[in-house]
């Protein structure tokens, strides 16, 4: 179990780095998951992050790339140089919602 | 982060729809979580990069046991015999029952496949000897793929971990 803190709060990440309750994230918790992955967040990452939210709040399961992509508008090309090595986990981890289920 | 990344390379040999989608799934998959991905085509595998085929690749009926009447939406599943499979246009009825359930799960065809793995990093090539034998060049493929020999391919995925399809 690894612990972040934000402000005063202390979050809790599962042993992938996932946020164990997707109700506890907050902006400031982006950045700083974000920092961890070794990512600097620009609009283009938010536009990214406020669909994986999102979706996940109305479907209740993260989207996968090719959800995000065509979701949120942003090119595959795009979307790996944003959240590179692994856009797939680090977009949910940075998003704080769980690893996405589906496979395309 | 460990020095070297983990690298897997996928070899395709066969052409027909139902063994193009493995290596693009699980090539896509390995991706999305950061492995660097090689895909080598050969044999009738290089179908699934010809400009000319890679839309059009077919699942002939014959010969799979899984072709059974409960997936094609039937309430009663039952094996459909073989000598059905041989009639003219069972072909191209089995290839449109399974673009369709391909679609339904949004998954793409197979040109946009190819591209979404190219944009996402991964290297595309295609087998040299095939190349030659089938009379074909570098503009019968998308733009990216590199044809090389065999050699160069073992070059290439030092270190991989390898499956072949």
């Amino acid at each position: 179990m690894i612990t972040l803190k934000v402000n005063d709060r202390v979050l809790t990440l599962d042993e992938e780095g996932f946020l164990v309750n997707p109700a506890d994230w907050s902006e400031e918790a982006a950045h700083l998951l974000a920092k961890s992955e070794g990512i600097e967040l620009t609009e283009r990452h938010w536009k990214v992050i406020r669909f994986a939210r999102e979706y996940y709040e109305t479907n209740g399961a993260s989207p996968t790339l090719r959800q995000i992509s065509k979701g949120a508008g942003v090119p595959t090309k795009e979307l790996f140089s944003l959240f590179p090595k692994g856009p797939a986990k680090k977009v949910a981890r940075i998003a704080g919602i769980p690893k996405p289920a589906g496979c395309v | 982060m460990a020095a070297e990344n983990r690298h897997m390379a996928f070899i395709c040999s066969k052409g027909n729809l139902d063994m193009a989608y493995p290596a693009l799934i699980m090539g896509w998959a390995a991706l999305g979580n950061g492995v660097d991905v090689t895909i080598f085509f050969t044999f009738w595998g290089l179908d699934i990069i010809n400009k000319k085929y890679m839309g059009k690749l077919k699942l002939p009926p014959v010969g799979i046991a899984g072709m059974r009447t409960g997936m094609m939406g039937f309430p009663v599943d039952f094996g459909i015999p073989q000598i059905v499979g041989v009639l003219p246009g069972m072909t191209e009825v089995a290839t449109a029952i399974m673009r369709k359930k391909i679609a339904e799960l949004d998954v793409p065809p197979v040109p946009e496949f190819i591209e979404m793995l190219m944009d996402a990093g991964a290297k595309l090539y295609a087998c040299k000897m095939t190349v030659d034998m089938m009379g074909l060049s570098q503009e019968d493929f998308p733009e990216g793929v590199e044809i090389v020999t065999a050699g160069d391919f073992i070059d290439l995925t030092d270190g991989a971990q390898i499956i072949f399809i």
